[in-house]
């Protein structure tokens, strides 16, 4: 009886150490990478490559932590590119006209909460699907970008004048760049948010089993339009830090990031089914694509093939992903 | 054609689902397959269509061994399964639903209309049946649907179809014209696999009956040679009369009343109460609206008139959010689908109504978390390896008592049971009987809608039974009540 007992527990314990090694899947895939492009090309460990990719991955993770949210109810937000480029339009426009830019970017990023929220309750009160919901705000956004700039780029003295404006793309402090110190705090506050509070279980719930998180009592309408809240916020703030680094505003900015946010997330673990999935996956994602894109200057490797470098990567990841489920 | 089955045995992991069981089905009978849920019959009839295989055992056709490697293989020998959930698609039209995947096509692939119109028809006037091949199948009845699906059999040739609780959604007069059919098939060398829970039934439409329990055949008879309470005593394995435990009874105020409550098409002028401490059972068949109300009183789905009150005070119940802090709990009819994340943890589904209870400085205290989980697991006996084992692994009587935790947790005064032990294997069905009885004793109010008519009267203490959205009454439940008065309410007769 003990000895049966006893294989009963190691097969338990591998089980668990399996669930925990595969957990640590995405993590082991950034070692492995960063180990390559190390091999090929030491000075990827210098600190200003490192510190430089961290900087070019934190507006990829802003966006991509509130993508995190977004898929882990089954949903998508195909939007944030647009909401990006509208929402940081709309500040640059107020800071050359004078407005502060601590405030000019608030209201931006309150703007960008609300188009998420817009995409919120079109999919909550109108029932339409998420892909087709925010692709439609995605033109509808991307357009009002256009009209709004007349498809001019805005850009003038008062943003190389202000200190704050050049500080948030550009600074560091203690050395670190301050956008990578955003994308560590908006990590913080989100991982407590998904990971410590109820909003947390009841976003996992929701792309779990929507209809038993309603019976169970969870307002599924509101937890999910406050999800693409989030969304939108983090969309703007990333729209923050990119005029920042441009010292302008371009009104096609953005083009493109959604699928990058929704690369950083699958690669991190995150089921596109919803309710499996874990915000330090998105962060490792976004790390994953950025040692991808830096390694691949180092190395030299012309741009053209790193795009496809980056499909296959992706769809490895995914491969992996669904043989560890089955 | 007759087909025996011999030495099968099949298991998932460590549960032996079937240990050698012996099925013999004779030619041209209908023979009726019965046992309680998880006594192996789903299990036996996927291995004899071929959607599972057997570890061990054989099948023979007409004495000689065959393997069936897939759906395919049984069908082509002529065996043919009408599952309870039928696979149409309901925006489809009869004659598209009839030949899904089988078209008559011409040459170039183009699909031969006028065949598969004249084959349908042909096949309709066998059987006496009549249905405008051109309207969505979605719009004709459950039962008209059922007689599809035996044409659907009929045109693969079929020699034994098996028949999986065919008249759960059926009216009688459609159970009376689906006899009418089987004999008639029967009359023609069609053999049936009758799989129903209505023991009358079997009795009524059966020749031979097997009974299984716990992945054994315990009985094989003739009908003639059987009777109601021989069957029961073979499936349950004991007398029935320890199956269901004492009722004591100590009412207190009325928890819940609804009047005039209507939702239209579902419901109508529906008027009753439930006193603390009281079992309510709720009778009828499916699609009668007994879920119906229940949805509509836990918010799930609008009412369009009447009103719910609560501790005598009249209250608005916009969703289910707004029931639970009424004090009302759901488990509902369908685990699977609304009561449980199966991909989620124990834990975690427990704990989903009562997020906002373990919340200290604005974040989900672990060690709340942990001790509450804790206490109902020990509670409701779950038999589980921890918190964290994830909820579908667990047998289907731990998943419900994990449901009942869920709103035993969240505190509800009001207890809504739709089909409480359905799917439950029979220990835990009486560990659940157990706690319902200790619910009422600390004053909770519990409504218990069931189809298992023993059920509803050993555990009710006034039963109210629905017809095609109305209530038909409410019966005191003393010893006098016996099932058939209340099937004759259920059906829209008078007692």
């Amino acid at each position: 009886m003990a000895s049966v007992k006893s294989v009963e527990e190691v097969v338990k314990e591998n089980k668990s150490l399996m669930s925990k090694v595969s957990g640590l899947g995405p993590v082991l895939a950034l070692v492995v990478l960063a180990l390559l492009t190390t091999a090929m090309n030491p000075s990827f460990l210098d600190p200003n490559n490192l510190l430089n990719l961290l900087r070019q991955v934190s507006i990829n993770g802003l966006i991509a932590f509130g993508m995190t949210f977004v898929i882990l109810t089954g949903g998508i937000d195909l939007s944030v590119g647009a909401i990006l480029a509208l929402t940081s339009a709309l500040s640059a426009m107020m800071i050359t006209s004078g407005v502060p830019t601590l405030i000019a970017m608030l209201v931006g990023i309150i703007i960008g909460g609300i188009l998420g929220g817009v995409n919120g309750l079109i999919i909550t009160k109108g029932g339409a699907a998420p892909f087709i919901a925010s692709l439609a705000t995605m033109t509808i956004f991307r357009g009002a970008t256009y009209v709004f700039t007349n498809g001019n780029p805005i850009t003038g003295k008062a943003m190389n004048n202000s200190f704050v404006f050049q500080f948030i793309g550009r600074g560091y402090f203690f050395g670190i760049p301050v956008p990578v110190i955003l994308m560590i705090i908006s990590f913080i506050i989100l991982y407590i948010l998904l990971h410590k509070m109820t909003f947390g279980r009841k976003t996992y719930a929701l792309g779990g089993n929507e209809k038993a998180a309603f019976v169970s009592g969870i307002k599924v309408n509101i937890t999910k339009t406050w999800i693409y809240v989030i969304s939108g916020i983090m969309s703007s703030a990333a729209g923050m830090v990119l005029i920042s680094r441009l010292s302008s505003a371009q009104p096609d900015a953005g083009t493109g990031f959604e699928m990058d946010a929704i690369a950083a997330v699958v690669l991190g673990g995150t089921s596109l089914a919803g309710g499996r999935g874990r915000i330090f996956g998105t962060l490792i994602g976004a790390l994953i694509i950025g040692t991808l894109n830096n390694g691949m200057n180092l190395i030299g490797i012309s741009s053209f093939y790193q795009q496809i470098v980056k499909g296959i990567v992706i769809i490895i990841a995914v491969l992996l992903d669904r043989r560890k489920k089955a | 054609m007759k087909i025996d089955m011999i030495g099968i045995s099949k298991s998932f992991g460590k549960n032996h689902v079937l240990r050698y069981v012996d099925f013999h089905l004779g030619n041209a009978e209908v023979h009726a397959l019965m046992g309680e849920n998880g006594a192996g019959k789903s299990t036996l009839m996927n291995i004899m269509t071929g959607l599972l295989k057997a570890d061990a055992g054989q099948i023979m056709v007409d004495d000689k061994v065959v393997t069936f490697n897939g759906p395919k293989d049984a069908e082509e020998h002529g065996i043919s399964f009408i599952h309870q959930e039928m696979n149409n698609f309901g925006e489809m039209t009869v004659l598209e639903n009839m030949f899904l995947n089988k078209e008559l096509k011409k040459k170039f692939g183009f699909l031969d209309e006028s065949a598969m119109r004249s084959q349908t028809n042909s096949i309709f006037h066998t059987l006496h049946i009549n249905y405008d091949l051109d309207s969505p199948i979605g719009n004709l009845s459950v039962g008209a649907q059922q007689m599809i699906e035996i044409s659907k059999a009929m045109m693969t040739d079929a020699k034994v179809i098996i028949m999986d609780e065919p008249t759960a959604a059926l009216t009688t007069s459609e159970i009376r014209s689906l006899f009418e059919t089987v004999n008639n098939l029967k009359a023609r060398g069609v053999s049936f696999i009758y799989i129903s829970h209505r023991i009358e039934e079997n009795m009524e439409i059966a020749d031979k009956i097997t009974i299984m329990r716990d992945g054994h055949t315990v009985n094989e008879s003739l009908i003639s040679d059987t009777s109601i309470d021989k069957i029961v005593t073979s499936m349950v394995g004991r007398d029935i009369g320890e199956f269901y435990p004492d009722r004591h009874t100590n009412y207190g105020n009325t928890m819940l009343s609804v009047s005039h409550l209507t939702r239209v098409d579902k419901f109508k002028d529906i008027n009753f109460s439930v006193k603390s401490g009281e079992i309510l059972g709720f009778s009828g068949l499916m699609g009668s609206g007994r879920t119906e109300i229940m949805r509509a009183i836990f918010g799930i789905d609008p009412i369009d008139s009447g009103d719910i009150k609560i501790d005598g005070k009249i209250e608005k119940i916009s969703d289910p959010s707004n029931a639970i802090t009424q004090g009302i709990g759901f488990v509902t009819e369908n685990r699977k689908d609304e009561g449980l994340i199966l991909d989620f943890s124990v834990a975690e589904n427990i704990i989903m109504p009562s997020l906002q209870e373990l919340v200290k400085n604005h974040m989900i205290d672990e060690n709340t978390k942990d001790s509450f989980v804790d206490l109902l697991i020990k509670r409701l006996t779950v038999k589980t390896d921890g918190q964290n084992i994830s909820v579908g692994s667990l047998s289907g009587g731990n998943q419900q008592k994990v449901v009942l935790a869920k709103w035993i947790g969240a505190g509800s005064k009001i207890l809504i049971l739709d089909e409480p032990t359905r799917g439950v294997d029979v220990g835990a069905k009486r560990e659940i009987y157990d706690l319902m009885n200790e619910l009422t004793d600390r004053g909770v109010a519990i409504i218990m809608v069931s189809s298992d008519l023993p059920e509803i009267i050993a555990m009710s203490d006034r039963i109210a039974v629905m017809y095609e959205g109305s209530l038909m009454g409410i019966v005191d439940n003393n010893e006098k009540v016996t099932e058939s008065d209340i099937m004759t309410l259920a059906t829209g007769g008078k007692i």
